[in-house]
């Protein structure tokens, strides 16, 4: 579903990722782990092409991204994406947030939207809370509207950029409840994150990565029981 | 020792002492001559600022725009008109460029000039509001599959709007004072009515003060029109 080949980043002089190679196939769960400044946002942001990278290539279901040619903007509408800060759109009720791009960019009617959108809503646990301004809702109630807006869309794969790591810890399970509901309807998601938790439980591939290359990767048995690079191992001995 | 009184004169009431000035009566005989002088010049206002909000947007989204061209030509264009005084541009419009394309009348180049000024103040206040916006929210909206102009009008735009007014309504009032200007080349609005029953009259005092009153009403009305806006937009 997705093929990342020999991609090279850099924010000025700075090398961010370094020559990165991976795959994940449809319906798989890969979560991506390390360091803060090991540049995996920034790959799941050249993934959907947040970010341009300077030399390599990436594939989605078979199209080329990084090929100036693609239509990127209708790509984009395959790819859910789902962030840190949530990004919500603060003049739109959640019921809007979440019809909005169907309706502009599908030409979706407005009323078969909201019904999708309700649903989606019921999906993610806030049924009653479609006519709520996102400022009235909390972190974690924020998150599960992001993913419903994300997934308003029916997006072959979903990016999952730390979607944990700014809310209050008793937040943090109602969020990966979610997502972990999302990964067994069978999605493909890349997650990155710092829930060792749920990358174990809920991955089915885990990618360690640091200074900008993947150092390790494996199923999560493997990388959390019995790590082989030894980054790898004092990463993990310092957040386990 | 007695003290002597003052003349009886002095003794009259202050209402039959104003009447006795001519000045007083120059301006309260000519109440309606100042007061279509106001409506002119209202309308210079709103009539520029609105052409102004405009071609200010176009300008401020031209000069953030990836194309060096584009940018380029708004760069040069906000800096002509808050560089050079308004009073030379309206003279340079209505005396040397506008004859060349059209036979426009004083109120015509007035509120071409105006206009043409007052967009490049809206676009540096537009740019200011859209930069205002948070960064993730145009992500969010690219990464929705929705193209830049998309994403500018549904998602950047209305939230930039609210950052906007209140440097709006500030130029607003600028402007509405700038336009006294235009009276160099004889629109009718205020302070040009002031100039001509000022030379017909000489009462400086009582002229002049009395164009300054009804500006400042004006100025005055728009604040305060201003700030019930901003309290309601803040209550939203």
């Amino acid at each position: 579903m997705i093929e990342v080949k020999g991609i090279h980043k850099s924010f000025g002089r700075l090398e961010v990722l370094k020559g990165i190679d991976f795959h994940v196939s449809a319906r798989e769960v890969v979560c991506v782990i390390g360091p803060s400044g090991s540049g995996k946002s920034t790959l799941l942001r050249c993934i959907n092409q947040l970010e341009t990278v300077q030399s390599g290539h990436i594939f989605i279901d078979g199209v080329e991204v990084t090929d100036p040619k693609t239509d990127i903007n209708a790509l984009r509408q395959q790819v859910g994406m789902v962030f840190q800060l949530f990004n919500l759109f603060p003049h739109k009720t959640t019921l809007e947030n979440i019809t909005m791009a169907p309706v502009i960019l599908k030409g979706m009617p407005k009323a078969e939207a909201e019904e999708i959108a309700i649903g989606l809503l019921r999906k993610v646990g806030l049924p009653d809370k479609d006519h709520v301004y996102p400022a009235q809702l909390s972190g974690g109630q924020k998150q599960r509207v992001a993913i419903a807006r994300a997934l308003a869309m029916h997006p072959k794969v979903m990016l999952f950029d730390e979607p944990t790591s700014s809310l209050d810890p008793e937040m943090v399970g109602e969020v990966l409840s979610v997502m972990k509901d999302l990964a067994h309807e069978g999605m493909t998601m890349v997650v990155v994150t710092h829930e060792m938790g749920f990358a174990r439980e809920v991955g089915h591939r885990v990618i360690f990565m640091d200074e900008g290359i993947i150092m390790e990767e494996g199923t999560p048995a493997a990388i959390f029981d019995n790590p082989q690079n030894p980054r790898t191992q004092s990463f993990l001995s310092k957040v386990l | 020792m007695s003290i002597t009184p003052y003349p009886m004169t002095f003794g009259a009431t202050l209402w039959e002492k104003l009447n006795s000035i001519n000045g007083f009566n120059v301006v309260f005989s000519n109440w309606d001559y100042f007061l279509e002088g106001s409506l002119v010049t209202l309308q210079l206002t709103v009539i520029s600022v609105s052409a102004g909000m405009v071609l200010g947007l176009i300008i401020a989204l031209m000069k953030m725009s990836r194309w060096r061209l584009l940018s380029s030509v708004a760069v040069i264009y906000i800096d002509f008109f808050r560089g050079t005084p308004l009073l030379v541009q309206v003279m340079l419009f209505h005396f040397g460029i506008l004859p060349i394309f059209m036979d426009s009348g004083p109120f015509l180049s007035g509120v071409i000039a105006c206009s043409l000024n007052s967009a490049a103040y809206v676009a540096e206040i537009v740019r200011a509001g859209i930069q205002a916006v948070d960064r993730g929210q145009m992500e969010a909206a690219r990464s929705l599959g929705m193209n830049g102009s998309q994403a500018m009008r549904y998602v950047i735009l209305p939230q930039a709007y609210k950052v906007v007014i209140p440097p709006m309504i500030n130029e607003f009032v600028m402007l509405l004072k700038d336009t006294s200007l235009v009276s160099v080349i004889a629109v009718m609005e205020l302070t040009h009515r002031g100039k001509l029953l000022y030379s017909t009259t000489y009462e400086a005092a009582w002229v002049w003060g009395a164009v300054c009153v009804v500006y400042y009403i004006m100025t005055k009305t728009v604040a305060m029109m201003g700030d019930w806006i901003e309290r309601r937009l803040a209550t939203e």
